[in-house]
């Protein structure tokens, strides 16, 4: 092969979104959003649960039922970790804002303190609610 | 250069100001980046209460908001959180809607949610505020 053809085949592709595997922080990144739309749809529930708290102990109750059901504890579950994801996520975005951390080594590690932190949030304020 | 208001008199400031692309495009990202900073305190506050409230019942949701430090942080991180999710969401649509109408029609309809979603839980929380 002449050193034309080898320098051809060296240079960088596109990444194609069906066959390129996102790093970290880029699957963080479209995670953060997803989670943003998440509790703009969970605003609604609690929006409900506000408004069934100042209708009576009647709205109340079905309220706390409905949240209380298998059903709504796991979307309760999910809407806790999307919070903790987005609340780390967010603060790291803010960080980059002051130019602080933005280096793809850097990116890459806090985008998995990111990850690990939502978990150990999750389960930290769902033993505290089951505990208290 | 060829304005005709333009007579060599004026800085070069004076000849940008106000001429970006989306008019108000820095107000509305500083806005954005103050309310995220704002909801970061706000949000931990209200994760620890609501873990509280985890299982209560009507009369001690009630009690927790007849005091008034929990009312007015509670109406702030509502307001904040709103602002926070119509700003997001706009972003999303910026993004991924580029139909010009469909993008307008979407914003606005977000908005106005927003704004429909933050009214009835300011008014359902000031309305146990200062119920009986």
């Amino acid at each position: 092969m002449s050193e034309t053809s080898v320098a051809k085949k060296a240079r960088p592709l596109s990444p194609h979104l069906q066959v390129y595997r996102l790093p970290l922080p880029a699957v963080s990144s479209i995670t953060h959003r997803f989670t943003g739309i998440a509790l703009t749809v969970g605003t609604l529930v609690l929006t409900w649960w506000l408004v069934a708290a100042a209708s009576g102990p009647d709205d109340f109750d079905t309220a706390q039922h409905v949240l209380g059901s298998p059903i709504g504890l796991l979307c309760l579950l999910g809407w806790t970790w999307a919070f903790g994801y987005h609340l780390l996520k967010g603060i790291q975005h803010l960080i980059w804002d002051t130019g602080t951390g933005i280096t793809n080594a850097s990116a890459r590690r806090s985008s998995a303190l990111v990850f690990g932190g939502s978990f150990v949030l999750t389960a930290i304020v769902w033993i505290a609610a089951f505990a208290l | 250069m060829a304005s005709t208001s333009d007579n060599g008199f004026r800085t070069r400031l004076g000849r940008v100001r106000g001429l970006g692309s989306a008019k108000s495009g820095g107000a509305h990202w500083l806005a954005y980046r103050m309310v995220a900073v704002l909801l970061v305190p706000l949000t931990v506050w209200f994760l620890i209460s609501i873990v509280r409230l985890a299982k209560a019942e009507q009369a001690d949701a009630i009690a927790w908001l007849h005091q008034p430090v929990n009312a007015v942080l509670l109406l702030i991180t509502l307001i904040a959180t709103f602002h926070h999710a119509a700003a997001g969401m706009r972003e999303v649509y910026e993004d991924y809607i580029h139909g010009k109408l469909a993008r307008l029609i979407a914003i606005g309809l977000t908005n106005g949610a927003a704004i429909l979603l933050a009214a009835a839980s300011v008014f359902a929380v000031l309305k146990i505020a200062f119920g009986a």
